[in-house]
């Protein structure tokens, strides 16, 4: 089974010769570099932190993990200078289909409509979306990525986490004031802070296959309930960049996990599915799931993100892509507190904000598990129903659940200041950005997510039409849509996305989501909305 | 309370009879594929959530009394 792997070497740093009582000291230590950890330590570093990034192997790991990735984690991706490469070598789709035995129940599209720069997802081995974030944290300056350094102990002061650090030529300790957390559902710095991670563990066995072929599917998600190939489950064909196939099997939550896996037991049952046998095994693994979450994200001065602080089941790429918004959301209070321009009890807000995240992935997820995988007979009849009613009516089709995919939260959140005006659409505080052209005068399309990247993704303040001037507080970037200087709104998008009247404006929290907004915003609302979102009252 | 509980048929029996008609003809497990898909079928049709959950609460509510009247009585 060949994998696309990377090898990084082991080096030695000056700070494992420092005497044990006097540690090196850094502002943030990323332990685990996963796609979590290495887009964490990039937006740090481009926020101007020097961050030492761990991990306890030295190659990119192999093997079948996330896959797809969605249209938020694009965004945070192009911010973090790496979109273009996921986006190129990815496998660009939108359009999902359900089936029901030999017929097509329905079918989806999770980006309707145009005027976004990136698709609704990428599929892309997980192994290359890391390969592309190594290359990138290589041409910055800032990281200091030390490959076979494990973490073996965490000892928590007042102000500071002193780790003991395993590497080939024996152990060394680093002082940090933040550690960030990013390895992994086995996380070995969850046991050592002495966190539970408790949550439902599903019974049902599934089955991934990986296979090479060269095949006339469209690239599309194709989901099955009880196909005619598979009896009585359910089954999932996703395509890959290098002609690869993902095929997600559910199996008998009794089979024998090291028989099922055995090639010549798996490949009668994918050629049945495909109608053919020229395919090649890349990868194939049974797996169990577990729904779980820490019950807080924070501990003193250690941080968890990602899988580490919670897992849901794979269906719906909530996995990855909610890793990717814990890296967003943390990394930007992270770098306030750091420079001391906020308390950090801001960091409060990430445990808040995503925690709830992490509980609507799990209920999303568990859902579709269920669906997928009835817990008794009732449950399985009103399962059958809902298949048989999806035939015909609409409603029917809209109860069948073949995996409800990510899309970004939205945050009741104290960072919010809630609408005083009256508003008829557009993104309410806590959510997320919409993306729509817009055209620099004399210039090209672009789109407000470049804009908003190219200002550095500090706060923004995105304000429509001529209008007043709006004194704009310090600090604080303007993107201006419409007027005398702003961008055009030709295709008259971004106005209808946003509900926006001349005089408009929204306030535009670092991660991209929406802290206020306003219909005729005065210096003293922006200020305390402003405040407000920075945890300064 | 969302949940309306008078009687909202001008004549009830024909409801009732037309329900317990649908059932004629069919076995225990027939019947219940289609209670389950009558129940899907006018859950949405009432298409309010706490409707829905009102009327669950009722449900179980009545099947609670009933199991300790029967109880009572053995």
């Amino acid at each position: 089974m060949a994998q696309a792997k990377t090898q990084f070497g082991y080096r030695r740093h000056p700070d494992q010769d420092r005497p044990g009582a006097n540690p090196a000291e850094h502002a943030v230590v990323v332990v685990g570099a996963g796609p979590v950890g290495l887009s964490l330590a990039i937006d740090l570093a481009q926020r101007g932190q020097r961050v030492v990034l761990l991990d306890d192997a030295d190659r990119i790991g192999e093997g079948s993990r996330a896959i797809c990735f969605s249209k938020r984690s694009l965004e945070y991706w192009d911010r973090l200078g790496v979109g273009d490469r996921m986006v190129e070598k990815g496998v660009v789709w939108s359009v999902g289909r359900i089936f029901h035995g030999e017929s097509q129940l329905y079918q989806f599209n999770l980006l309707p409509e145009d005027g976004h720069k990136r698709p609704a997802f990428i599929n892309l081995q997980q192994y290359y979306a890391e390969a592309y974030l190594v290359d990138r944290i290589n041409d910055l300056p800032g990281i200091d990525l030390r490959w076979r350094n494990r973490v073996s102990a965490l000892e928590r002061r007042n102000d500071s986490v002193v780790l003991t650090i395993e590497t080939p030529e024996g152990a060394y300790r680093l002082n940090a004031h933040y550690v960030i957390a990013c390895d992994g559902a086995r996380s070995s710095l969850r046991q050592m802070v002495g966190a539970e991670f408790a949550g439902q563990v599903f019974e049902d066995q599934f089955l991934i296959a990986d296979v090479k072929m060269t095949a006339e599917f469209p690239t599309e998600r194709w989901f099955w309930f009880d196909p005619p190939f598979h009896a009585g489950r359910s089954a999932l064909l996703h395509k890959q960049p290098d002609d690869v196939w993902r095929i997600d099997l559910q199996l008998n939550r009794y089979a024998d996990p090291a028989v099922e896996k055995q090639p010549e037991n798996v490949r009668p049952r994918i050629a049945r599915m495909l109608g053919h046998d020229k395919f090649e095994f890349e990868w194939i693994s049974l797996y169990k799931f577990q729904c779980r979450r820490m019950d807080r994200f924070i501990h003193g001065r250690v941080v968890f993100a990602g899988d580490s602080a919670h897992q849901v089941s794979p269906f719906g790429a909530r996995g990855a892509n909610s890793g990717l918004e814990d890296a967003e959301n943390l990394s930007w209070k992270l770098d306030r507190v750091l420079r001391g321009r906020s308390p950090a009890s801001l960091l409060e807000s990430y445990h808040i904000e995503r925690s709830a995240a992490a509980d609507e992935n799990i209920r999303e997820s568990t859902r579709s598990t269920d669906f997928m995988a009835p817990n008794s007979h009732q449950e399985a009849r009103l399962r059958k129903a809902v298949l048989s009613l999806a035939k015909e009516t609409e409603f029917g089709k809209r109860m069948v659940n073949g995996g409800r995919l990510s899309v970004p939260c939205s945050y009741d959140t104290p960072l919010s200041s809630p609408d005083a005006d009256a508003w008829a659409g557009g993104p309410r505080p806590g959510c997320s950005m919409l993306d729509a052209p817009v055209s620099p005068r004399g210039g090209e399309t672009a789109y407000l997510t470049d804009t908003f990247r190219q200002g550095g993704t500090y706060f923004t303040l995105l304000g429509f039409g001529n209008g007043a001037a709006i004194d704009v507080p310090d600090g604080v970037k303007e993107i201006r849509i419409g007027g005398a200087n702003g961008l055009g709104d030709t295709a008259g998008l971004i106005a209808k996305r946003y509900d926006a009247a001349p005089g408009t404006a929204y306030l535009l929290r670092p991660d991209g989501y929406v802290a206020a907004r306003f219909r005729h915003p005065t210096r003293a609302a922006i200020a305390a909305a402003l405040s407000r979102a920075q945890g300064l009252n | 309370m969302a949940l309306s509980t008078s009687s909202n048929f001008a004549l009830p029996d024909d409801a009732f009879r037309a329900v317990v008609e649908a059932h004629r003809d069919l076995t225990d497990e027939q019947s219940a594929d289609f209670d389950a898909a009558l129940v899907l079928i006018l859950a949405n049709h009432i298409g309010d959530i706490d409707v829905l959950r009102e009327a669950i609460a009722l449900a179980r509510r009545r099947m609670i009394d009933g199991q300790q009247q029967q109880q009572q009585q053995q």
